[in-house]
């Protein structure tokens, strides 16, 4: 027993690891997005620009523009879902739980489709908070559905009752989007595209996310103790229906406002809180920050991928996370198999 | 002190328990017992204010239990519940920790105390050399251990304990009575426990709770309880009760079921 203190330690110390290094990449990650595009643009360039810009130089431009924006969406949605996933999954104690999976980021789209047909022009604040509603709404039809069957809610009924939600909401998205001939411009979004964010986007965005993340982290604690079960944490003196519902309303914030600037970007929120989770253990008081850190990173990561593997076309990022996060997902639904079901 | 005043409860609209008055008396050990799916499950949670009752009150020392702030309760009372899960990886000693979550504060940094509780509960469930290893990969019995020491790292004078002898060997089921013992006369905790095996009822409880279908039949010392006519309204069995030879006190032996309990055999 007395390395109780050592073990304690080393943990924390993993954590520690995983924060900075994470840092460093989204920082690395952050240089590299805004020199590497369809016009390659040497470092040396990118420091002046930041330091002294000049805005004569379309390079200066560029990186002014279009890639510092689209770098710092990076990060900060990546964060927002994968911290959104690991809320999810320590709430529901479902493995599998994710903005994606349970039809949050559909029901999201199918609002910001039907605002980009029956009211164009709406100013993004606006289209923000149509994001959000549709996420809820999603939320709440998903959990009416399956907690409406006989024996209640199971993890799997969640999933299915999500999967069936989302393709609902998507088959109405692609149907709204047909008929009002938005293709052009909700095709690239639906695939998952960070490519058209616009710093006026950014500043709306921005503060929405940073005090959703900084409320998960407040939450964290909170959460780890409801990963022990309603009646557990209940006993321990635990507030679990407030709990529950600050963590829904969070999880709805991140997911609807990441979703309205960047579309439904799948897997971020599945996978990421199980890479967290396999260096810090199960203590959300890390896997939270973590998940935030590996998120943003793996985004501004996976967004280099997608303009590098076929340039000068960009792949839209979801597919890069789709081929990443299905095998991931069958690996952890084989997994967790006993429990699941 | 805990009473209860006719308390319904139900789960959606199915009544499960009707009019309950009940009297946990304080400083003392009171069993649980009933068949499966007589109510004592619930009548244990509600009375824990895990669950709301449909009508009526659960007051602790005179105040109802489901007003009290959460947290304060959490202080008094600790409950075990039937089947709880850790999530995947969790260690034993990190299960432990989180019984002292009604003890902090904030961000919830361990003091000195709070590491002697912990490391106090781990030793008198005898779970030293599991201490680092995750919950889910545990024997039952070792995993029902752990569970029992979170529920002691509580440090509550209330202890409720729904099946704690359940999954564990004999040596180890007396090991966890012995301990509840132990409370019991070195602390004067309160012990409510749901137990199926009568003699132990009998051997360990000053007081016991007969339950059928959500309603007492029975409450009373285990002398008073322990009477074959009881045991057949309640479990449906016929037994001898004899006296325990070195304690004095009755011992239930079974010999048949009683015939309208019996399930038609289909062939
Ligand atoms: N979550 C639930 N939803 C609906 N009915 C329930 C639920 N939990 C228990 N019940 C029903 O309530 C009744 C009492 O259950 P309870 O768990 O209290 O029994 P118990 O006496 O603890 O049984 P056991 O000895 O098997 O643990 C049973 O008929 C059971 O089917
Ligand atoms: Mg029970």
């Amino acid at each position: 027993m007395k390395n109780d203190t050592v073990n304690q330690h080393s943990r924390t110390w993993v954590a520690m690891m995983v924060l900075v290094v994470g840092v460093l990449a989204i920082v690395f990650g952050i240089a590299l997005s805004i020199s590497v595009g369809a016009a390659n643009i040497h470092l040396s360039t990118v420091w002046e620009a930041i330091v002294h810009y000049n805005s004569n130089q379309t390079e200066h431009a560029i990186i002014r523009d279009l890639r510092l924006p689209r770098a710092l969406a990076d990060v900060l949605v990546g964060a927002s879902f994968a911290v959104a996933g690991a809320i999810m999954q320590g709430m529901t104690r479902n493995p599998l739980a994710d903005a994606g999976l349970l039809g949050l980021n559909a029901g999201s789209a199918l609002m910001v489709a039907v605002c980009f047909a029956f009211l164009p022009g709406l100013s993004y604040n606006s289209l923000i908070l149509f994001s959000f509603l549709g996420a809820a709404v999603a939320a709440g039809l998903v959990y009416g559905i399956s907690s409406l069957a006989r024996g209640g809610l199971t993890p799997v009924r969640l999933v299915l009752a999500g999967a069936a939600v989302s393709a609902l909401l998507t088959a109405l998205s692609e149907g709204i989007a047909i008929h009002f001939q938005l293709s052009q411009e909700l095709a690239f979004w639906y695939a998952g595209g960070v490519a058209g964010v616009k710093w006026s986007q950014l500043k709306v965005m921005t503060p929405w996310l940073v005090i959703a993340l900084v409320g998960a982290l407040l939450l964290s604690r909170s959460i780890t103790l409801l990963s022990l079960g309603d009646e557990v944490a209940t006993g321990l003196g635990q507030k679990t229906v407030l709990v529950k519902m600050v963590g829904t309303i969070i999880v709805l914030l991140l997911a609807g406002v990441s979703v309205s600037a960047v579309g439904p970007i799948g897997f971020v929120g599945l996978v990421v809180p199980h890479f967290a989770r396999f260096f810090v253990g199960v203590d959300y008081r890390w896997i939270i920050p973590c998940s935030a850190v590996i998120g943003g990173g793996f985004m501004i990561i996976a967004d280099i991928g997608a303009r590098m593997i076929n340039p000068p076309y960009e792949t839209p990022i979801g597919v890069l996370f789709a081929l990443i996060g299905v095998p991931f997902f069958l690996y952890v639904s084989r997994k967790g198999r006993r429990e699941i079901s | 002190m805990i009473v209860t005043e006719n308390l319904d409860i139900a789960y959606d609209q199915t009544l499960i328990v009707k009019q309950l008055n009940v009297e946990i008396p304080p400083h003392k050990i009171t069993a649980l017992v009933g068949a499966n799916g007589s109510g004592k499950s619930t009548i244990l949670k509600t009375m824990a204010r895990l669950m709301k009752p449909k009508s009526g009150h659960v007051l602790l020392d005179g105040k109802a239990i489901h007003r009290l702030k959460t947290k304060e309760v959490a202080k008094q009372l600790a409950i075990l519940p039937q089947n709880p899960t850790a999530p995947e990886g969790m260690t034993v000693i990190d299960l432990v920790t989180y019984g002292r979550f009604p003890h902090q504060r904030g961000f919830g940094s361990l003091t000195q105390k709070d590491k002697e509780v912990i490391l106090w509960a781990i030793e008198a469930t005898g779970m030293e050399e599991f201490a680092y290893r995750p919950v889910d990969q545990l024997s039952g019995g070792q995993r029902q251990r752990a569970w029992i020491a979170m529920a002691l790292a509580q440090e509550t004078p209330i202890l409720f304990l729904d099946e704690p002898t359940t999954f564990l060997d004999m040596a180890h089921q007396l090991e966890v009575l012995n301990l509840l013992e132990e409370l019991h006369e070195k602390e004067q905790r309160t012990i409510v426990m749901v137990v199926h095996d009568l003699n132990h009822a009998s051997r360990y409880a000053h007081h016991m709770i007969a339950i059928k279908k959500g309603t007492v039949v029975k409450a009373g010392t285990p002398m008073e309880v322990m009477q074959p006519d009881i045991i057949e309204e309640v479990f449906g069995i016929q037994c001898d009760i004899i006296q325990d030879p070195r304690t004095g006190l009755p011992l239930c032996l079974p010999y048949a079921i009683s015939r309208s309990q019996k399930e038609p055999v289909i062939v």
